[in-house]
């Protein structure tokens, strides 16, 4: 794997001039490498992973179990991107098992998201049925496990 | 202070106390510092062994067990060291289960050693040798390692440290603090030594996992050498379970029978919650530990480079998880570098020194932690060295 990757994926904050560090490349390669991860496709975005509890101070997230039907309106592939282009939706990944895609969705509060499964998903051609669930309490997100309790706390800073 | 000390025997007044104690009670209470003193994996525990030890829990195993350790922990131990380090040992009459080999050592000198004995060791060297060869009142010689040799035990060394009276000689390798590990060849010369001067040898194999250049070759594999040595390891380092307290040693009979005697009444067995973790780490554990071998590597790379870059010459480590710099060119003694660089950077090392007089210019530098906090403390310590007289 790529030496940049592998480091960013290893979860530490560090800015390009740490990873230049690290790796004894400089900044400046870092972000050619990053640039040519993003070209490639490979690399999306980077974004930071906030604790759930600051966010949901402004927002509600809800999973979405969504069964569609594909006749005569274009697959699959046509309702996802459609579904996919509402920036509410944060993921849509298509799913096997009891339903067909699987969305995740943020919003301001609970009517917001409500008003989005009526008004907005529910009106699409080709949606037969949805499933809402909302998050309450996240214990582990994106690797990163949330408020755990000191569990390094009794370690001494310097031992044989 | 109490007068509760004239009821402290003689030999133990007079132990000097670690020199990492003093450095701990300091960074305990510092904020922002940046420790690389940490003498653990910056790891948790696998979580496939920490379930090991949860189930036990679960199934209501809370009992002592053979004073050996449980039938099923020898077994493991004897099929995985026969598989990695080559002797073969009897779970019955050769294995016995310890408190980490920390317990593993102090037995074995208790078991072995007359007052007045005299027992060869390199150094720089874990913080523990001494003082307990000297809590059985015999004699602790200390050989000389040195960088140019990246710290593995010259055998002309060994030769010229002996004298009469040595029963015994303590290997580490890799070694805490200087990361040196001793090739075939070394160890075959140090064997010979060993066969020549009838001495029974430790091999602290602690780290052996974690040795990142060639293969580590356990001297208790030598021809001639399992008779005469005790293997000592456990599951702290490789398998990051300091705290589960679990090791073992693999020996001849006699002297396992005698470490034994030793054990069943000072510690009656190891926890046995512990012994069905290492149960697991031993049948599953390797592929986490080859995982966590790959992460130290990355670390020592970046760290031994950046020293290097900062005018604190430093050899590669090829085990363990520490660096070991010099820090002559300072133009301070390991202490004062030591205690000035928390004081007026809170980055924390260990002075060479708390490993023995052969640790006098360098510092123990663990990388057994973030790429975050290594760059940190690479950071404060350029800015250190800048505020340093020209030299």
């Amino acid at each position: 794997m790529n030496s940049v990757l592998k480091l960013i994926l290893d979860g530490e904050a560090l800015d390009t001039a740490q990873i230049g560090k690290i790796l004894g490349l400089g900044a400046e390669a870092v972000d050619r490498e990053l640039a040519a991860l993003r070209k490639q496709g490979v690399l999306l975005g980077m974004r930071p992973v906030l604790n759930p509890s600051y966010e949901s101070e402004h927002r509600v997230r809800a999973v979405i179990e969504i069964k569609i039907r594909t006749e005569g309106v274009g697959g699959f592939d046509g309702i996802a991107e459609r579904i996919s282009s509402f920036e509410q939706v944060e993921s849509c990944y298509l799913m096997s098992g009891g339903y067909d895609l699987l969305v995740v969705v943020t919003a301001d509060n609970l009517y917001k998201v409500a008003g989005f499964v009526h008004e907005r998903l529910a009106r699409i051609d080709g949606v037969q049925g949805t499933s809402t669930h909302f998050f309450l309490r996240a214990y582990k997100k994106e690797g990163f496990i949330v408020e755990a309790e000191g569990s390094r706390r009794d370690q001494p800073s310097v031992s044989p | 202070m109490d007068s509760s000390g004239r009821f402290v025997a003689r030999h133990v007044a007079t132990l000097p106390k670690s020199g990492i104690r003093d450095f701990f009670a300091i960074v305990s209470k510092m904020k922002d510092a940046v420790s690389l003193g940490i003498g653990e994996p910056d790891f948790v525990t696998p979580y496939h062994i920490r379930e090991a030890a949860i189930s036990s829990l679960e199934k209501g195993r809370t009992s002592y067990t053979d004073n050996r350790g449980t039938q099923q922990f020898r077994e493991e131990v004897s099929r995985y060291v026969a598989k990695h380090y080559g002797p073969e040992y009897d779970p019955e009459t050769e294995i016995l289960g310890t408190i980490g080999v920390s317990e593993a050592l102090d037995i074995l000198l208790r078991a072995t050693l007359n007052p007045g004995d005299k027992v060869l060791y390199h150094e720089p060297c874990y913080v523990s040798y001494a003082p307990s060869v000297a809590l059985c009142h015999a004699e602790a010689i200390p050989i000389r390692t040195v960088s140019a040799d990246q710290f593995a035990l010259d055998p002309a060394a060994l030769r010229a440290a002996w004298q009469p009276g040595c029963k015994l000689l303590v290997l580490n390798f890799p070694t805490n603090p200087t990361g040196g590990t001793a090739d075939r060849a070394k160890l075959e010369a140090i064997a010979k030594f060993a066969i020549e001067k009838d001495l029974l040898v430790a091999s602290d194999e602690i780290y052996s996992e974690l040795t990142f250049e060639g293969d580590h070759v356990s001297i208790a594999s030598l021809p001639g050498m399992r008779e005469r040595t005790v293997f000592l390891h456990g599951f702290s380092k490789a398998f990051a379970m300091t705290g589960f307290r679990i090791g073992y040693a693999c020996g001849p009979a006699a002297v396992i029978d005698g470490m034994l005697k030793v054990h069943q009444y000072g510690i009656m067995c190891a926890p046995i919650m512990s012994q069905e973790a290492a149960v697991e780490a031993l049948r599953n554990g390797r592929d986490s530990m080859l995982h966590m071998r790959d992460k130290y590597r990355e670390r020592r790379d970046f760290i031994v480079r950046r020293f290097n870059e900062l005018g604190l010459r430093c050899h590669l480590p090829r085990g363990a998880f520490y660096a070991f710099p010099d820090i002559t060119s300072t133009g301070m003694d390991s202490m004062t570098f030591a205690q000035k660089l928390l004081e007026q950077q809170k980055v924390a090392m260990v002075p060479g020194t708390a490993f023995g007089a052969a640790g006098a210019g360098f510092c123990r530098a663990s990388f057994s932690t973030s790429y975050e906090k290594i760059h940190e403390a690479g950071e404060r310590i350029a800015r250190f060295l800048d505020t340093l007289p020209r030299r």
